[in-house]
């Protein structure tokens, strides 16, 4: 026979008031198995609290209740309160009858016969509460960060200087991500590269930093703590521990392709490193052109190479490496060009892969896709770069003059759903003012225009620099460009200007878009091999938009950086810190504890259905093989890992044989909720 | 306050299974808001709407409840991801099956209510237990259920013979 203590808890006048706590403390020690009741003013306060361990341990109590607040606010406070007096803390229950009855009913008599009827609904379902004991779950304290650009980075070092061993993943042959590319950053103008190149670097000496340049994750199994990841590592053809990175092979190479890295605007060689500050500085040869890989003709820089370091038998090798927590910073890239969708000069990396219907009908329509002098903002950060292609000056990419007046159009594809995306794409007003302010910088003569929908400055510094944009040249008109036009050697802007309510045209030598940002565009395949939520653009969900933004819906995997949603520098940075704080939490212990409330099965009745394996949100239920005493196969069952298991019930609800259960709210526990149900109701 | 709580001739028993991320959270916050809402709900906590068997509703039934209540997060909103698509669709079939057993199923009802809608879950239980009122004490196994599977069982079998 259960030994079962209430305490009923008068919270000061706030239950008090409407119940008589007195009353329902005398109902409830007529109940079965209640040998222990107390009616106390404040039974969370410290007399209280030692009230109800005196209670348990001269009592010998093996269950209490507490008829008092929201279970949220002093489940946990009495939970321990048991422990500490060596009672399993899932035996102490809490019923709620401040929240939802004595707040919520004024009348005394109304709130008394609730209460006792909450109380007891919870007396019948402790009866069935098993002492349930936490999990201890060994953990590898080893990270891995998958992506290698500015947020990476800085994960990276983050966890490496608290002493975390990290390995980095990085599909591109060099670290450095979007932010490479960049010229000068706002608000601040300084120089991408110098600020990003010393951090690469720093990366590449760490110790405990373990760089898998040119590689992708291919795989993950396991869960919090101890994950297991398959990375691929794609053939180099070249011997990295060999190679010191002369330059000879590719400054040798007789063949080119367009140069991913300058976006298209230039060639670059088949063995090449992306940029010339590229860590680690070790080429690769680009298999989908080399000749010598193709058609066994050329071989030219294994002649030239000093140190015999290229090998045109390697083959991509397979690594399984463990780890305890992932850091995804996958990055994002711009709306894949609509202009270069009809033909003409086109980049061949820059064919969006999986382009939609309204994609195709981004804003402004237009007969372009010939006009090869419109560009995207990343294309012309390459323009404006010192390291880029023109050298840092700026230069139209058809016939390389300088342009004269440069119309720049925001919001293209961004902020409505017909023509791209519905979300604001938020960087773009700032590096379109930086935009026209290094124009303007390179360019004094010049005059360039921006046709915007509104500004959106929110930042540190950020509208002062909008302002100075203004201040320096640059024409803000406020309307929307309806088309595009060749004409003659220029390019015919027809616009609006929404203030005066007149049409605008411009003659202009180049146009450069804000193209929206967007996630990679295989994002949906990483959260997939990740096992991680994304939304309907594609952009990995976090666990709460407000109290846990850097969390995943996974446990142990966390998100930093532009593939969470549309970030800024600094806003990266400041995540990808978050994230590394929050491993550095989960490897604080040597040990983890997990809620014993998971689901758990009884094998013997199971009876290989699989919904259950089916529904898991969570893929937390695997199909083992039982095998008898002599090693034979058995039978088949499903089994719940419990360090995956997140004990929604779901599987509980949705198993036939009723052979799983969910620790904490069994059915047996249920029904015996319900079953006392059905006294009087006021 | 102390406004005294209008009692009718028929009271009904309301159950509800509610999943305790969103509505019963929801139900914390019109506490806490000093809301007022009628007495006659009792609210079974569980993690997930997704772990709302039927066959608890069934046992409600059977154990005097009028009216039963489901409620969980909103669609999107599961802190589970997906649970309350499942119970969305138990749901819906549940209550086609129900009301082809002869159960009227006017007396189940479904809502999404975050932990934010406390108002809404106040004119929710409200209005709900109002509707379960007007339609009376719900049929017990003592009295008479007319099952119409049964009886077309009955008469199919009278008139092959």
């Amino acid at each position: 026979m259960a030994k079962i203590g209430v305490f009923v808890c008068q919270c000061g006048n706030n239950i008090a008031r409407t119940v008589d706590t007195a009353e329902v403390a005398k109902y409830c020690s007529e109940q079965d198995g209640v040998v222990h009741v107390e009616d106390y003013k404040f039974m969370c306060s410290a007399p209280g609290q030692e009230m109800f361990k005196k209670a348990i341990k001269e009592k010998g109590l093996d269950a209490c209740i507490v008829s008092a607040c929201s279970p949220k606010m002093h489940e946990a406070t009495f939970r321990n309160a048991a422990e500490a007096a060596g009672l399993n803390p899932f035996k102490v229950e809490i019923a709620n009858i401040r929240e939802q009855c004595s707040w919520v009913h004024d009348d005394k008599e109304v709130g008394t016969v609730k209460s006792k009827d909450l109380t007891k609904m919870m007396i019948e379902r402790i009866k069935f509460n098993k002492p349930l004991e936490r999990y201890v779950m060994p953990l590898t304290k080893r990270a891995l960060v998958v992506g290698g650009g500015i947020a990476g980075i800085q994960a990276a070092l983050d966890l490496a200087q608290a002493g975390v061993d990290v390995h980095i993943v990085e599909r591109e042959p060099s670290l450095g991500g979007n932010m490479a590319r960049l010229s000068e950053t706002f608000p601040t103008l300084d120089c991408s590269q110098c600020i990003m190149t010393p951090r690469m670097v720093e990366v590449q000496n760490h110790p405990l930093i373990t760089v898998h340049a040119y590689a992708e994750l291919e795989q993950l199994s396991g869960f919090i703590g101890n994950f297991r990841a398959r990375i691929r590592q794609k053939a180099k053809f070249v011997i990295d521990d060999l190679c010191t990175g002369c330059g000879e092979c590719w400054e040798k190479c007789p063949f080119s392709t367009e140069s991913e890295f300058e976006m298209g605007l230039v060639k670059r060689p088949i063995i090449y490193i992306p940029f010339p500050q590229a860590v680690p500085t070790v080429p690769v040869i680009d298999k989908t052109e080399c000749p010598k890989i193709l058609k066994d003709k050329c071989g030219l820089c294994a002649d030239v190479c000093g140190p015999d370091c290229i090998d045109f038998t390697q083959q991509d090798e397979i690594k399984e490496i463990d780890f305890g927590a992932i850091i995804v910073a996958t990055g994002f890239q711009l709306m894949p060009n609509v202009y270069r969708e009809y033909g003409g000069w086109r980049p061949p990396h820059m064919t969006p892969k999986k382009l939609t219907a309204k994609m195709r009908k981004a804003l402004p329509r237009s007969d372009a896709g010939r006009l090869v002098d419109v560009i995207n903002g990343l294309e012309f950060e390459r323009l404006a770069s010192a390291s880029g292609p023109t050298g840092g000056q700026i230069r139209r990419p058809s016939d390389g003059k300088i342009p004269e007046v440069v119309v720049f159009i925001a919001c293209v594809g961004s902020r409505d759903c017909n023509k791209g995306v519905e979300y604001c794409s938020k960087i773009c007003c700032m590096y379109t003012a930086k935009h026209t302010m290094l124009y303007q910088h390179a360019v004094h003569h010049g005059k360039s225009y921006v046709f915007y929908m509104d500004i959106r400055a929110g930042g540190k510094g950020y509208e002062e620099f909008i302002n100075r944009a203004q201040d320096e040249g640059a024409q803000y008109i406020r309307g929307r460009v309806s088309r595009l036009t060749k004409k003659g050697e220029k390019i015919l802007v027809k616009g609006a200007d929404t203030l005066t309510g007149q049409a605008v045209d411009v003659e202009a030598d180049m146009v450069v878009l804000a193209t929206a940002m967007v996630p990679q565009g295989d994002s949906e395949q990483v959260a997939q091999t990740l096992g991680i939520g994304y939304d309907k653009h594609g952009f990995f969900s976090e666990q709460h938009p407000k109290l846990m933004p850097v969390e995943s819906s996974t446990g142990g995997i966390f998100l930093a950086g532009a593939c969470q949603s549309v970030k800024d520098i600094p806003e990266t940075v400041a995540q990808a810190s978050a994230t590394a704080a929050k491993v550095l939490a989960l490897f604080s212990k040597d040990e983890m504890m997990r809620d014993p409330e998971v689901a758990i099965v009884d094998q013997e009745k199971c009876m290989n259905c699989w919904d259950c394996v089916t529904v898991c949100p969570y893929l937390a239920i695997d199909r083992v093989e039982l095998k008898d005493r002599n090693g034979n196969f058995r039978k088949w069952a499903a089994y719940v890992n419990p360090g995956l298991c997140q004990g929604c019930g779901i599987c509980n609800t949705a198993c036939r044989s009723k052979s799983i259960e969910l620790m904490g709210y069994t059915n047996e526990q249920v029904y015996a909720q319900i079953t006392a149900f059905g006294g009087d109701i006021i | 306050m102390g406004k005294k709580i209008e009692i009718h001739d028929f009271e009904p028993k309301i159950m509800a299974f509610v999943c305790k991320w969103c509505t019963y959270s929801g139900a914390d916050l019109a506490g806490t808001s000093r809301m007022d809402y009628s007495p006659n709900v009792r609210m079974i906590r569980l993690p997930c709407s997704g772990r709302i068997d039927p066959q608890f509703m069934i046992k409600a039934f059977e154990q005097g409840a009028d009216g039963v209540f489901i409620s969980g997060c909103h669609p999107g909103d599961c802190h589970y991801n997906e649970g309350n698509y499942y119970a969305r669709r138990r749901n819906t079939t549940f209550r086609q099956l129900m009301d082809f057993h002869g159960i009227d199923i006017e007396r189940i009802e479904f809502s999404w209510i975050s932990a934010a809608e406390a108002i809404k879950w106040t004119e929710v239980i409200d209005a709900f237990t109002e509707k379960v009122r007007e339609l009376g004490r719900h049929p017990q196994y003592d009295d008479e259920v007319v099952d119409p599977y049964a009886q077309f069982l009955v008469q199919n079998k009278q008139e092959s013979a």
